[in-house]
């Protein structure tokens, strides 16, 4: 692995954990985050090991917990924390919030509130790509507590049934909001779930990117080769609550501090850079200064955006018809 | 202009034109392909286009809906069929939380040149779960265009607007008059789009009558009767739903002084609720006297046809509220 693909790695989990530690003093303290805010601390690995691990053209749609794969496939975070605070400059000009980053120009559709929504769409991608003849595939990501609806199940087995270019993410925190998944899936482990729908699983480490990267690349070349839906389930888990205010009492401090304190994705990759490809520490510690910076230029940023102008209001409700419509 | 043709033959030409047209449209749905359609609007596509772009699919409304929303978006132009309208309701949270959202919530990055076709309406002996006309939970969110059209003409012309439209449409064909041969009516050979805009269908003066897809021919039916009598009715056809633009509507209202609306779903929290709460507003001063309603009573569809024929708005139901208004 090339060394300065590590360091990139690095910046960007860095880059997410401090952009939401931001957003949640944002959210509880100065006010300017409103609605929900659905924070990533702690999965960093997968949304990063994973986009690291896409061709350029390859879709990737994700659920509500969106902004580390917003950041993983490039958005800036100025734009990122302008949508935050519904500012004109967000990335889908302060209409979308927290729950609904998107930005076209990466393929990126999208974080969807519903859950198991964006599933089927997703599926729906890898439909147009295999119409299409490319050799594009999807990265359709959801929650484990996701799997548990009808999305999951009827995009699975249409995706089986036709074969389509698509691996279906599963991001295994543990707790759909606070339930605990043997508590709401009959079948807890989800690589066993898939196998009703034919679907190859792997179960991977998603606190390790590096696990997260050779397993995408692997299932990324099956699904080229056309050997159909793939899944891969990312064993990882939330530092904060399901959203502010979630105070987590359905779990213990112990089991967070088992994850935290040992299996953290961003230490786990720090030790990785200096003892194993030498990197100094001075390096690491760079990054995470012009991290800060990043940060506090995104807040500073987004504050003096201004807010989407009133005149906008009814603008795209319908998209722009861009092959007109002769009327006779 | 050819032989006349049906309302149904009507949409079958219009897909068929526009999948040799644009490659990008393709059919999705249960039973569209090797089965021809359930009610046969796409007999013989597979022969045609091949199972490319005439694709059966599960039984998956959820599905269904959201992988052609998700094609669309990627690209392409899906006819998504739903059986018929009442499984629709399946896959309600893809059409109206997702389809009809994506462009706004997203500040028009994305299109969504999506057509969820809806064979639907009553009086077929369904029973209460298969005859529904819920059109109207379906146009009370923009950004999606819940249309229906009336005619052959605008079956066909319609339909080639809605594969052709950058946004989501949820196309609604009343089964009950598919092949009801008072509607068969030659249409143009060459290509030809109908806007889904409002317009008067049948000139009068005594009284405006507002009205769309099945209630067309029955209240084209109650003017021929009133016309015997010297009563000629104004017949406005709003065609869509979602948007709605009254216009000619108004117009119509502010020459007659007098109005009925007609529609085949539930009157409570109807399209006649909608279009008079916007006729008072805009013309208040033209009413001369209480706008009515004819729809269909507030009572779940029954299966014995005695039962079901009564709870539907018929000939006789337009002409006595017509005569009611004058």
């Amino acid at each position: 692995m090339d060394k300065s693909v590590l360091l990139d790695w690095y910046h960007t989990m860095v880059l997410i954990r401090r952009f939401e530690e931001r957003c949640d003093h944002l959210y509880k303290f100065e006010g300017s985050i409103k609605g929900f805010l659905h924070l990533y601390i702690g999965q960093e690995a997968v949304a990063v090991g994973t986009i690291a691990a896409r061709e350029e053209g390859d879709h990737v749609i994700t659920a509500y917990r969106d902004h580390g794969h917003a950041l993983a496939v490039g958005c800036h975070p100025n734009h990122v924390m302008a949508e935050l605070m519904g500012k004109a400059t967000g990335v889908s000009g302060g209409r979308g919030g927290s729950m609904h980053m998107a930005d076209i120009t990466k393929t990126f559709w999208g974080g969807y509130g519903i859950v198991g929504g964006q599933t089927p769409l997703g599926t729906g991608f890898a439909l147009a790509e295999k119409y299409k003849g490319t050799d594009r595939a999807t990265l359709c990501y959801m929650g484990e507590g996701s799997t548990n609806i009808g999305y999951f199940h009827e995009s699975l087995n249409m995706a089986g049934v036709w074969d389509l270019p698509i691996i279906y993410v599963i991001e295994n925190n543990k707790y759909g909001m606070g339930t605990e998944v043997s508590k709401a899936s009959a079948e807890p482990i989800m690589i066993e779930k898939v196998k009703a729908y034919r679907i190859p699983g792997e179960r991977v480490d998603g606190m390790d990117v590096f696990a997260v990267y050779e397993a995408t690349k692997q299932a990324l070349a099956r699904v080229r080769a056309g050997e159909g839906p793939q899944c891969l389930e990312m064993m990882t888990y939330r530092y904060e609550g399901h959203s502010v205010g979630d105070r987590t009492r359905y779990r213990t401090k112990e089991e967070l501090a088992l994850w935290r304190d040992e299996k953290d994705p961003i230490r786990t990759l720090q030790l990785e850079c200096t003892e194993r490809y030498g990197i100094a520490e001075s390096e690491m510690l760079a990054i995470q200064e012009q991290v800060m910076e990043e940060v506090e230029e995104s807040v500073r940023f987004a504050n003096e955006s201004p807010y989407p102008d009133p005149s906008t209001l009814y603008d795209y409700i319908y998209p722009v018809q861009e092959e007109p419509l002769t009327l006779d | 202009m050819g032989k006349p043709i049906s309302y149904r033959e009507a949409i079958t030409n219009a897909l068929a034109e526009e999948m040799r047209r644009d490659d990008r449209v393709f059919i999705m749905g249960e039973e569209v392909a090797d089965w021809g359609g359930t009610y046969a609007v796409t007999k013989g596509f597979l022969e045609e286009f091949g199972p490319r772009r005439v694709r059966d699919t599960p039984i998956a409304e959820m599905a269904i809906a959201g992988a052609a929303t998700g094609a669309a978006m990627a690209g392409l132009r899906p006819v998504a069929e739903f059986m018929t309208i009442n499984f629709a309701f399946v896959g309600y949270d893809q059409i109206v939380n997702h389809a009809a959202k994506v462009s706004y919530m997203f500040n028009g990055m994305f299109k969504c040149p999506v057509v969820f076709r809806c064979p639907g309406g009553g009086g077929k002996q369904l029973g209460a779960t298969h005859s529904h006309t819920p059109d109207i939970v379906f146009a009370h969110y923009p950004g999606l265009k819940v249309v229906c059209p009336s005619t052959p003409y605008d079956a066909k012309g319609m339909m080639k607007h809605a594969i052709r439209d950058d946004g989501p449409v949820l196309f609604i064909e009343p089964v009950p008059i598919y092949t009801t041969p008072k509607l068969k009516e030659e249409v143009p050979e060459e290509d030809y789009i109908v806007p889904f805009a409002s317009h008067v269908k049948r000139e009068g003066d005594a009284c405006t009558v507002i009205t769309y897809g099945e209630g067309w021919l029955t209240c084209k039916q109650a003017a021929d009767e009133l016309a015997k009598e010297g009563i000629n009715i104004e017949i406005v056809d709003l065609r869509s739903l979602q948007p709605l633009e009254l216009t000619a509507a108004i117009e119509s209202f502010k020459k007659t002084n007098r109005a009925v609306v007609v529609e085949f779903g539930h009157g409570h929290y109807g399209v006649g609720s909608e279009v008079i709460a916007q006729l008072q507003e805009k013309a208040f001063d033209y009413i001369d006297s209480p706008i009515l309603r004819v729809a269909q009573d507030q009572v779940p569809p029954p299966y014995s046809g005695a039962l079901e024929k009564m709870a539907l708005p018929d000939v006789p139901k337009v002409i006595a509220a017509v005569k009611e208004t004058l």
